[in-house]
């Protein structure tokens, strides 16, 4: 066993783990943040998307031991207060999501593409996506919904500029 | 999946990450982004005993200008290579390149020095190495030692790096305005090339065309007698003997390589 300490969602944790504690089964087994999914567990689906850093990343492809000293967030973290975040708030709006496996890891990917690049074009929302596969195929309104988030985005920002 | 148990330790330096290799013999493996090593453990294909984290070795990270050679560090991950703007004036096939390893999350997480190491003959790293005529610096307990790109590959998943030594560091030659083609052949996002190609100032490499990645010397060398593009890139197979599997045969390997050959040529950045 090793100690590690790192901060999820905001808080600070410190834990005994395992080396090989995958940073997926960290989250959903120890800390009981069942958001991020595990789907493929071979860093293909993208459905353990979880930001470490701002940046996203595959959860089920990251040491919980490599983390240490590092900031997490998961789906959870994005709405603390129980307020939406402007890109779960589109999923929702633009109905991005059906059976909702992908959901949890598809709002984290957009999170981190949005936060990389504010106001994507549709093809760049589509490659930004590339990470995480939903198999209802419900990829269009997904792609609308994160267009979506950009715009009243950049809408919130000119009326701050305003 | 789990991996198998293992002891991990953290390197703070390139002096400590040798240390610890020669103090953990053939147990140890190097652990960087982990996004080849992982999979592979989760798969029980490695179970190493040790891991040596690298990731947090400061000396082994970052992009400077050395002379006529842009300096990569090991740990380098692919999305600071494909966002440097550094990287992108001065060798823009490899930003470029970058840019199109796996996706976002795996950008995030991979290295430019695991992906060489790993010498996976399909990836995008280790051909545009080759074609921009790179080298690898290799340290080990004795000191740090050169290897051009084309020597460094010698086999499938298999490098010049002997036990206890590191890739610490890549070195490029800068390129700012050189003419490039890059082109990739995939059936679905996120895939490794079925075939690849990246060439630059008359250098053309192949990925997936062999056990290693490779030069076309063929169409090299029409291109510096000059043969047109089109002519050239119909030599790009020559002297191949690519792999065959559920995606390609060896016949449409080749024929692949001639076509993105071609448009990597006739379409330069």
């Amino acid at each position: 066993m090793m100690h590690v300490k790192l901060t999820v969602n905001g808080e600070q944790r410190s834990d005994d783990v395992e080396p090989r504690l995958l940073l997926v089964h960290y989250l959903r087994e120890v800390c009981g943040l069942r958001a991020a999914n595990i789907g493929c567990d071979t860093t293909s689906c993208g459905a353990c998307t979880v930001l470490l850093n701002g940046e996203s990343v595959k959860s089920c492809t990251v040491l919980t031991a490599q983390v240490a000293d590092q900031d997490v967030v998961t789906a959870e973290g994005l709405a603390p207060d129980g307020e939406l975040h402007p890109v779960q708030q589109a999923f929702r709006d633009e109905h991005g999501l059906q059976c909702g496996f992908c959901t949890p890891g598809m709002v984290m990917a957009a999170v981190s593409l949005l936060k990389e690049n504010p106001a994507p074009t549709e093809d760049q929302v589509r490659q930004g996506l590339e990470g995480n596969l939903c198999r209802c195929t419900g990829y269009h309104n997904i792609v609308r919904a994160v267009l979506a988030a950009a715009a009243q985005s950049a809408g919130s920002r000119a009326e701050v500029t305003a | 999946m789990i991996p198998a148990a293992f002891d991990y330790v953290a390197a703070d330096s390139a002096a400590d990450a040798v240390d610890l290799l020669a103090r953990h013999g053939d147990d140890a493996k190097l652990l960087a982004g982990g996004h080849s090593l992982l999979p592979m453990m989760k798969l029980r294909l490695a179970a190493p005993p040790v891991l040596i984290d690298i990731s947090r070795a400061r000396d082994l990270s970052g992009i400077s200008i050395d002379g006529g050679e842009l300096v990569i560090g090991a740990t380098t991950r692919h999305a600071d290579l494909a966002s440097s703007e550094l990287v992108k004036t001065e060798a823009p096939l490899l930003a470029h390149a970058a840019s199109l390893v796996g996706d976002p999350q795996i950008r995030h997480r991979g290295t430019i020095g695991g992906s060489l190491a790993h010498a996976d003959p399909a990836a995008d790293l280790p051909m545009a190495l080759v074609a921009l005529g790179g080298s690898v610096e290799l340290t080990g307990p004795a000191g740090s030692r050169r290897v051009a790109a084309d020597d460094f590959f010698t086999g499938f998943f298999e490098t010049t790096l002997a036990d206890g030594e590191l890739l610490s560091a890549v070195r490029v030659p800068r390129r700012p305005g050189a003419a490039w083609g890059y082109q990739k052949f995939v059936r679905r996002a996120n895939d490794w090339a079925i075939v690849g190609v990246a060439a630059i100032d008359g250098r053309i490499a192949l990925a997936n065309m062999a056990s290693v990645p490779i030069r076309a010397r063929a169409a090299e060398e029409a291109l510096a007698t000059g043969a047109s593009p089109a002519q050239a890139a119909e030599l790009a197979a020559y002297g191949t003997s690519p792999g065959e599997d559920i995606h390609a045969d060896k016949e449409f390997r080749q024929h692949l390589a001639r076509v993105l050959t071609r448009r990597a040529l006739e379409h330069l950045s």
